[in-house]
């Protein structure tokens, strides 16, 4: 099969921010594009490094509290740059500490404010107990799964979508019944698993955008075989739905 | 006095009593104990004349404990351990009723402890160490305690409470940094020598917490460091001395780092009565721990039964293991103690499987396992959730072939119990997780 172009898949903060298996989200996205019959170059960004010229789809993870002040610096400097691939419809899945930073502002539990990007109309506060568990939403793209382990409550302004409702778990904030945020392209969410490995139907509504961009034409994908996402999705949706 | 008594007292009974229902839970006795007496582990341990061994860190505290002990023992000590994984202060208490009298005076000269990280605070909060050898810190059970950076702190917190001697791991940045932190003159170093770095695989995390990287001071003759031949066999450096070569009945890097772990703090422990040929012969006698290594003769066939915890653990193993032409089987499960987010199994590769692939994906999380080897294009044979199904399977289908079994935790332990029933191997106590 010949390529039906290249796709560049951005890994921000690998080091700092990829604490618990969100090297996974990257290794599926680009096993996946590759499986669709696209080429997948990935990138990874570290701090103080030139953000690349090509980017079609910006990936990040979650870090600890070293790892997510190792990398506030080099946000803010290419912020401008985020904000505008985010604007112009890269699509971006940004995991826990990432989907924080994505947000206005996160305020640490010893009171410290840290500025964030303000991607997703999001707010954060720190607590002092963590919501742990796994998570099954109701998203428009079908149910998902996953698993959360954050101390932050993100609450999200007036307007903002959420990437899904909660069925089982706590969430944003553990009161709001809502998961993640949605704008434009972009997604933020708690949701560790990895996230995109047990839910295709999620990794292909980011590949869909960001094949527009790199080649101009409509994506077009081929038939995969997801019969092991299903069942290990399927599955682990019926125990926690059970519990 | 009389309180400790009523307390050995009340554990021996409820030992009794556990042992005669059939069921496990080693740490059950040790609760009962330390309920009648809470200080019933310092008031024993404190009297014993050389001091006491704490081994902690995330990986290879099981096996490195084991060895630690033998080679203490073969000097001529009488060594008191925790031998059966029990890593929680109830569960050193239990390992303590078997051997203690009423009197409450411990028949040995030294303690060697197994310490899970989460609770060697507590433990140290009882009675300080005199010796604490700590191992590294890895990703694992993020569920339990939250972050690595806070398991560092813990152990930081344990060697600054550690009275004599601190052995630590000098490639694992999390743990060579705690020398910054501690006020004992004696701190030393085990790792791989740096003249053989590149025979070594990355194994450690980054320690992204500080802005500089810190560098451990240059070995001296007290460091233990490690030199790899092959896959069992090895020396051990200190300064001019080598100790070695030493052969091990258990394979791979990990075993043998956790052996040079080993024969550092037993140079500590022991100092000038301390015989290099001792140490080696003594190492060469370790069997594996249950289940970390262990090789079972099934029917004629070699089983080994390799306990993975975290990505640092599995990529060792597969390090060692992963590409023999072996029939394999991974059996995952998700309960407390395998840590409830099996996102970890995408922080490892599995390429090294891919040649010969994978007879069987087992446990709770087959599926999972079995959707993350499809993204290393491993190609799967079967998928049995079942664990004794999968054994079944495992042993009829590949008889008479070299089989392998990577495991978590709770499906090691089920397995073993199958496998004990089954070809008759002996009785294992359980940790206290």
């Amino acid at each position: 099969m010949t390529s039906k172009g290249t796709i560049t898949l951005v890994h921000l903060y690998p080091r700092e921010m990829s604490i618990y298996g969100d090297l996974g989200n990257t290794r599926c996205l680009a096993a996946r594009i590759r499986r669709h019959g696209y080429d997948c170059v990935v990138h990874d960004h570290h701090p103080g490094m030139p953000f690349p010229e090509t980017a079609h789809l910006l990936l990040g993870g979650g870090g600890q509290d070293s790892g997510q002040s190792r990398v506030e610096e080099d946000l803010l400097a290419i912020g401008d740059r985020l904000r505008g691939l985010a604007a112009d419809g890269t699509p971006m899945l940004m995991i826990c500490g990432m989907y924080q930073m994505f947000g206005h502002t996160f305020l640490t539990h010893e009171g410290v404010e840290v500025d964030g990007l303000g991607i997703l109309d999001v707010t954060t506060r720190g607590q002092s107990t963590r919501m742990i568990g796994g998570v099954v939403l109701d998203t428009e793209f079908g149910p998902v799964v996953g698993f959360e382990n954050h101390s932050g409550a993100t609450v999200l302004s007036p307007g903002q979508r959420p990437f899904g409702t909660v069925r089982v778990g706590h969430g944003n904030d553990g009161v709001s019944g809502t998961e993640g945020a949605r704008t434009h392209h972009v997604i933020g969410s708690y949701l560790h698993g990895p996230l995109l490995p047990a839910n295709p139907a999620v990794t292909d509504a980011l590949i869909a955008p960001a094949v527009e961009l790199a080649t101009g034409r409509p994506f077009e994908p081929e038939d995969t075989d997801d019969r092991l996402a299903d069942e290990a999705r399927t599955r682990q949706i019926a125990r926690l739905l059970a519990t | 006095m009389l309180r400790t008594m009523a307390a050995i007292v009340a554990g021996k009974t409820a030992r009794l009593a556990a042992r005669r229902r059939g069921g496990g839970g080693s740490a059950f006795p040790g609760l009962v104990a330390e309920r009648v007496d809470p200080k019933i582990l310092a008031k024993t341990l404190s009297r014993l004349p050389d001091g006491i061994v704490v081994v902690s860190g995330t990986n290879g505290k099981t096996t490195t404990t084991r060895m630690l002990a033998a080679i203490i023992a073969a000097h001529g000590k009488k060594v008191f351990t925790n031998p059966t994984g029990s890593n929680f202060t109830r569960g050193v208490i239990s390992s303590m009723l078997t051997e203690v009298p009423l009197s409450g005076r411990l028949n040995a000269d030294i303690a060697v402890l197994e310490l899970d990280e989460g609770h060697a605070l507590q433990f140290a909060k009882v009675v300080a160490p005199t010796y604490a050898l700590l191992l590294n810190v890895a990703r694992d059970q993020l569920d339990r305690f939250a972050e690595i950076d806070t398991t560092a702190k813990l152990l930081a917190t344990l060697a600054s409470q550690t009275t004599r001697c601190i052995v630590l791991n000098r490639d694992d940045p999390f743990v060579a940094r705690i020398a910054l932190s501690v006020e004992t003159d004696d701190v030393r170093y085990f790792g791989t020598d740096p003249l053989a770095a590149d025979r070594v695989p990355s194994l450690h995390e980054a320690d992204v917490r500080f802005e500089d990287d810190f560098t451990p001071p240059q070995p001296t003759p007290r460091d233990g460091l490690l030199h790899p031949h092959d896959s069992r066999s090895f020396s051990v450096r200190f300064g001019e001395q080598i100790l070695g070569d030493v052969t091990l009945q258990q394979r791979g890097l990990a075993a043998m780092i956790n052996a040079t772990a080993a024969v550092t703090m037993a140079k500590a422990v022991l100092g000038g009565d301390f015989h290099k040929g001792i140490a080696a012969a003594a190492l060469r006698e370790v069997t594996p721990p249950f289940g970390r290594g262990e090789v079972i003769d099934a029917n004629g066939a070699p089983l080994e039964l390799v306990l993975v915890k975290n990505p640092a653990g599995f990529t060792v193993a597969l390090d060692t293991y992963g590409d023999e032409p072996v029939t394999t089987m991974i059996a995952i499960n998700d309960d407390y103690a395998d840590g409830q987010d099996v996102s970890w199994l995408y922080d490892v590769s599995f390429e090294s499987l891919r040649a010969n692939g994978v007879a069987l994906t087992s446990g709770v999380r087959a599926y999972d396992m079995a959707l993350r080897l499809d993204y290393d294009d491993v190609a799967v044979d079967t998928i049995e959730l079942d664990l004794d199904a999968a054994l079944e399977r495992l042993l009829t289908a590949y008889a008479g072939r070299p089989t392998r079994i990577f495991c978590t935790y709770t499906a090691m332990m089920a397995l073993r119990r199958t496998l004990a029933a089954r070809f008759d191997l002996p009785d294992f106590g359980e940790d206290g997780a």
